[in-house]
C-alpha cells in the first residue's frame, strides 16, 4: 500500500534521512524504531508532505505523492497524528472534529451555511469510539494530555484515511493510558480496516502489535522484517544495547 | 445552545443609530458615521487576524483602494453611487488578491512586513500620481450620491443630504457586517479558525491553508474597500493620508482594543476610539499620547479588550452565582 | 548627463545611504537577536536630534559642544533604551509578536507627543562643527565636508561593528542569540543581559544618527516616522538581521533614490517600496540574510 525508495532529506549537511526504503502492506500494522534523533519524525515528514526529500520516491498504491502538499496526501486517505499533540486549542472538542469532517467531505468553502448543525452525530459517533463521548463543548486545550492525544486520534479519523501514520502514539502517556491507548489503535484498525505505521519508544508495545518492524539508526535502515527476525538481529542488538530497550526475549 | 429567545441587541443597537439624525445634532450624525465606518472597517480587518490569525500591518491598503476607485469613478468620471460602491468593493477585493497572493506565501513578521509594504506602495502611488489621484492634494469635493429616493420614506423629506447618506452607510454597513457574520459562522469561517489555531495540523485535516488565508484576505480586502467608499464620501474626499501605514497600526488598535476574539469586539474598539478621539481633540492636541497610553494598559492589564475582559468578568460572576 | 551631475547625485546618494545605515544597523540588530521589529527606533533618532540641540544650547558652540552634544545624546538615548528594555518589553518576550508590534508603536505615538511638549512644533536646526563648515572641489563639484565625514563614518562603523560581532565574546553570544535562542539558553550565556545590551546599543545607535543629522536636516516632529519606514525598507532589502546586508541595503536604497528621481521623476519613492515588495516575494529574508 505504501511504498517507499531510496527517501533522503538532509539539513545543512547533516542527514537525517539517508536512502530509506521499506514497504507497508494494506492492513498491516508496522511500526518504525530507532533511538532518539534516528530521522524517525522526519521520515513522517517526508511521507506527510510536511518535507521536501532531496531524493527518493514516496507511492500510495502505487501512485507517486513524493513531495505533494500535506492536504493533498491527507485527501488521499493518508491520516496523521504528530508527536506533540496537535489540535486546536482555542476551538471546542466538538468544532475540532467537525472542522475536520467539513474539510473532508468538501464543505470548506460553504461561507454561506450556519456551521453549528453540521455533522453533529457523525462527531458524536466518533467521540465514542475513541473514548471522549459527550465532551463537545469542552475547550481541546483544556483537556488532559492523554485526552488530547485520543482527540488527535479522531483528528485524524474523521478524513476517514486508509492509513494512519501515527508518530508516537504513547509518548508522555503512564502505563495504563499506553495499555488503554494501543487496545484502542487495534480495535479502531480492525473496525476501519486500517494500514498503520507507528513509531515508538517504548518496546513492549512495539513487540506486542507490530507485525513488521523497520529499524533505523542515524538516518538509514538497519534492519527490517517481522519482529522475530529484528528482535534477533545482530545490528539492532548492537545499536540498542546497553539502552534495555530489546525486552520480552 | 439556549432554548429561550435571545434579546435581539445588533437589531436593537442599529435601530438606535438609525434615529441619530432626528434625535442628535449634525455633529452626532457625523460622529455616527464614523463610528459606523470603522467598525465595518475593523471587522473586516478582525477576519485576518482574530479568525484567521493573519497579522496584517497594511489593512489600511484595501480601504484606499476602496476610496480611490470610488471617488475617482464618481467625481472623475460621473459614474452613479450604485456602481462606484461594488467596484470599490470589487477593486479592493482585486488588489487583495494579487497582493495576498504573495502576502499568504510567508509567515507571521515576514506577513506583517509584505502587507507593509505593499500598503505603503499603494500611499506612494496616491501620493505621486496627480493626474490620477489628485497626488498630495487628493480628491476633494466628492459628490454625494444621488439620494432623492430616501425623500419618499416616511419622515425623511426634509433630512439633510448628509443626514440622508448617514442613513445609506448605516444600512450597507448593516448588511456587510451581516454577511460578515455570517461568513465567520460558516463551515468556511470555521475553517479559518482552524488555522489560527494551528495551520500545521489544518493542513492534515486537509485544510488547503495558503488558499484559505487568501481567500479570507480577498474577502477582507472586499469588505474593507467598501469601507473605504463610504469614507471618502461621507469625509467629502479621498487623500493620500487616508492610506498611510500608521493608519493600518489605528485600525488594529481598535480591533484588539475592543476584543478580537469577538466578533462585536473590533466595533466596540471603533466605538470607543472615535469617540475618545472627538472628546480629547476638543482640549488637548495631544491625542497621540493618550491613544499609546490606552494602547499600553491594553497590552499589559487587558489583553482580551473590552468584550473579552466584560465575558471574563461575566462568566466568573455566573459561576460564583451558581456554586 | 555631464559625468560631475552623475558624480554629485552619487554622492547625494551615498551620504543618504551612510545616514541610513546608521539608523538601520540598530534596528536590524534588534530584530535580529530578539525577533523584534521595533518601531520606535525612529523615535529613539528623533530623541536623539531633539536632545543634541538641547545640549547645543546649554554649552558654548565651540567646534568640542557638537561633539558632546552628540554623545550625550546618544548615551541619554541609549539609556532610555536600557529602562524600556527593562520595564516593559521584558514581559512581552515569548507574547505573540502582534503584541510586540503594537508595544513599539505605542511608544512611536507616546514619544513622539512628549518630544511635541517639550520642543514644540517649530523646526529647530544645529550648524556643523566649524571643522567640517566647509566644501571641498571633487570632479568639478562642491561637495560638503559634512557629507564626506558622514560617508567615511558609515563604513567606519560598519567595519568595527564587523569585528566586534565576530571577534568578542559578547559578539559570538550576540550571533548565537541569532542563530539560535534555545542554544543560547541551553550554553548558559546570559540572555536576558545579552537582550538588554543590544537594545541598548541600538538606542544608542538611533540617538547617535539623530545628533549627527542634525547639521544636514532641521529637527521636525514626525522625522522619527518618516525615518522609521526608509530604515525599515533597507532592511527589509538586505535581510534582516544581517549586518552586511543592512550595509548594502542601505547603498541600494540611497542609489535608487538618487537615480530613481532621474530616471523616473516623481516615482523614486515608488521605486523603493517596490523594490522592497519584489525582494520580499522573491527572497523574504533579504539579499543577506537567512531564512528564519
Amino acid at each position: 500500500m505504501l511504498e517507499i525508495a531510496k527517501l533522503s532529506k538532509s539539513f545543512a549537511g547533516f542527514r537525517a534521512v539517508s536512502e530509506v526504503s521499506l514497504t507497508v502492506a494494506t492492513r498491516q500494522i508496522a511500526a518504525v524504531i530507532g533511538p532518539n534523533g534516528a530521522g524517525k519524525s522526519t521520515l513522517f515528514n517526508l511521507i506527510s508532505g510536511h518535507l521536501q526529500p532531496d531524493a527518493g520516491t514516496v507511492r500510495l498504491d502505487g501512485r507517486d505523492i513524493t513531495g505533494v502538499a500535506p492536504h493533498r496526501i491527507c485527501r488521499m486517505g493518508v491520516g496523521r497524528s504528530f508527536q506533540r499533540t496537535n489540535i486546536f486549542p482555542k476551538l471546542t472538542v466538538f468544532e475540532n472534529l467537525q472542522a475536520a469532517f467539513l474539510v473532508h467531505h468538501g464543505q470548506g468553502l460553504n461561507f454561506w451555511g450556519r456551521s453549528e448543525p453540521f455533522y453533529r452525530e457523525e462527531v458524536a459517533a466518533l467521540l465514542a469510539s475513541i473514548g471522549l463521548r459527550g465532551q463537545e463543548r469542552t475547550l481541546a486545550g483544556t483537556l488532559s494530555y492523554g485526552n488530547q492525544k485520543q482527540l488527535e486520534l479522531g483528528l485524524a479519523l474523521a478524513s476517514d484515511p486508509r492509513i494512519l501514520l501515527l508518530d508516537e502514539p504513547t509518548a508522555g502517556m503512564s502505563a495504563t493510558e499506553t495499555d488503554e491507548t494501543i487496545h484502542l489503535l487495534e480495535r479502531i484498525a480492525g473496525e476501519r480496516e486500517l494500514t498503520l505505521l507507528f513509531t515508538e519508544h517504548d518496546m513492549e508495545v512495539v513487540f506486542s502489535i507490530a507485525q513488521k518492524i523497520t529499524v533505523l539508526h542515524q538516518g538509514r535502515v538497519i534492519a527490517d522484517g517481522a519482529p522475530d527476525a529484528v528482535r534477533d538481529d545482530a545490528e539492532v542488538r548492537r545499536v540498542y544495547l546497553g539502552h534495555g530497550l530489546v525486552r520480552g526475549e | 445552545m439556549t432554548a429561550s429567545r435571545r434579546v435581539p441587541w445588533t437589531l436593537i443597537v442599529f435601530v438606535v443609530l438609525a434615529t441619530v439624525p432626528w434625535v442628535g445634532s449634525r455633529y452626532d450624525t457625523f460622529l455616527a458615521a464614523q463610528i459606523v465606518i470603522d467598525a465595518l472597517f475593523a471587522v473586516s480587518l478582525n477576519l485576518l487576524l482574530g479568525t484567521t490569525g493573519l497579522v496584517s500591518f497594511g489593512h489600511v491598503a484595501y480601504f484606499g483602494v476602496g476610496a480611490y476607485v470610488c471617488g475617482i469613478l464618481m467625481k472623475t468620471y460621473g459614474v452613479p453611487f450604485v456602481l462606484a460602491f461594488p467596484a470599490a468593493g470589487l477593486g479592493a477585493a482585486l488588489f487583495a488578491l494579487i497582493s495576498g497572493y504573495f502576502c499568504v506565501r510567508l509567515i507571521k513578521l515576514y506577513f506583517a512586513m509584505l502587507t507593509l509594504a505593499f500598503s505603503q506602495i499603494v500611499w506612494a502611488i496616491a501620493y505621486k500620481w496627480n493626474d490620477v489621484t489628485g497626488g498630495d492634494q487628493g480628491l476633494p469635493e466628492i459628490p454625494y450620491p444621488n439620494l432623492d429616493w430616501i425623500n419618499a420614506l416616511p419622515g425623511c423629506g426634509d433630512l439633510r443630504i448628509s443626514d440622508k447618506f448617514y442613513l445609506l452607510t448605516l444600512a450597507l454597513v448593516a448588511i456587510s457586517l451581516a454577511v460578515l457574520h455570517r461568513i465567520v459562522r460558516s463551515p468556511f469561517g470555521r475553517m479559518l479558525t482552524t488555522i489560527r489555531d494551528n495551520p500545521e495540523r489544518a493542513a492534515f485535516i486537509g485544510v488547503n491553508v495558503r488558499a484559505y488565508q487568501l481567500a479570507a484576505f480577498v474577502v477582507a480586502g472586499a469588505f474593507a474597500g467598501a469601507a473605504g467608499a463610504l469614507y471618502g464620501i461621507f469625509s467629502r474626499g479621498v487623500f493620500a493620508d487616508y492610506v498611510f501605514w500608521s493608519k493600518s497600526a489605528e485600525v488594529i488598535i481598535m480591533a484588539i482594543l475592543g476584543g478580537m476574539d469577538f466578533f462585536w469586539g473590533p466595533p466596540v474598539g471603533a466605538l470607543v476610539i472615535v469617540w475618545l478621539n472627538q472628546k480629547i481633540t476638543a482640549y488637548t492636541e495631544y491625542w497621540p499620547f493618550v491613544l499609546g497610553a490606552i494602547l499600553l494598559v491594553l497590552l499589559f492589564a487587558l489583553p482580551g479588550g473590552i468584550v473579552g475582559g466584560v465575558h471574563a468578568l461575566w462568566t466568573r460572576l455566573r459561576g460564583r452565582g451558581r456554586a | 548627463m555631464a559625468p560631475s551631475f552623475l558624480f554629485s547625485q552619487f554622492m547625494g546618494g551615498l551620504t543618504t545611504a551612510m545616514f541610513l545605515f546608521l539608523i538601520a544597523s540598530g534596528l536590524s540588530l534588534v530584530f535580529g537577536v530578539m525577533r523584534v521589529i521595533n518601531f520606535a527606533h525612529g523615535s529613539f533618532y528623533m530623541l536623539g536630534a531633539y536632545l543634541a540641540w538641547q545640549v547645543m544650547r546649554w554649552v558654548h558652540p565651540s567646534s568640542g559642544g557638537f561633539w558632546l552634544a552628540a554623545l550625550t545624546a546618544a548615551l541619554g538615548v541609549g539609556l532610555l533604551g536600557v529602562v524600556i528594555e527593562r520595564l516593559f518589553f521584558r514581559s512581552l518576550y515569548g507574547r505573540e509578536e502582534l503584541y510586540q508590534l503594537l508595544f513599539t508603536y505605542a511608544l512611536v505615538l507616546i514619544l513622539g507627543d512628549a518630544a511635541k511638549y517639550i520642543w514644540g512644533v517649530d523646526q529647530l536646526s544645529v550648524s556643523a562643527p566649524p571643522v567640517l563648515a566647509g566644501s571641498v572641489r571633487m570632479f568639478g563639484t562642491q561637495q560638503p565636508l559634512y557629507s564626506l565625514f558622514i560617508i567615511v563614518l558609515g563604513p567606519l562603523i560598519a567595519f568595527f561593528g564587523w569585528l566586534g560581532l565576530n571577534r568578542t565574546g559578547v559578539g559570538r553570544m550576540v550571533r548565537a542569540a541569532q542563530m539560535d535562542r534555545e542554544m543560547l539558553d541551553a550554553l548558559g550565556a546570559n540572555v536576558r543581559t545579552i537582550y538588554t545590551g543590544m537594545f541598548a546599543f541600538s538606542a544608542f545607535l538611533a540617538g547617535l544618527s539623530g545628533a549627527l543629522v542634525t547639521p544636514i536636516e532641521s529637527i521636525v516632529p514626525g522625522m522619527d516616522v518618516l525615518i522609521i519606514v526608509q530604515a525599515f525598507i533597507v532592511v527589509v532589502i538586505g535581510g534582516m538581521g544581517s549586518f552586511w546586508g543592512t550595509f548594502w541595503g542601505s547603498v541600494i536604497y540611497g542609489q535608487v533614490l538618487s537615480f530613481g528621481i532621474l530616471i523616473l521623476p516623481g516615482f523614486s519613492l515608488f521605486s523603493v517600496f517596490a523594490l522592497m515588495a519584489v525582494i520580499l516575494i522573491v527572497r523574504p529574508w533579504g539579499l543577506f540574510g537567512r531564512p528564519l
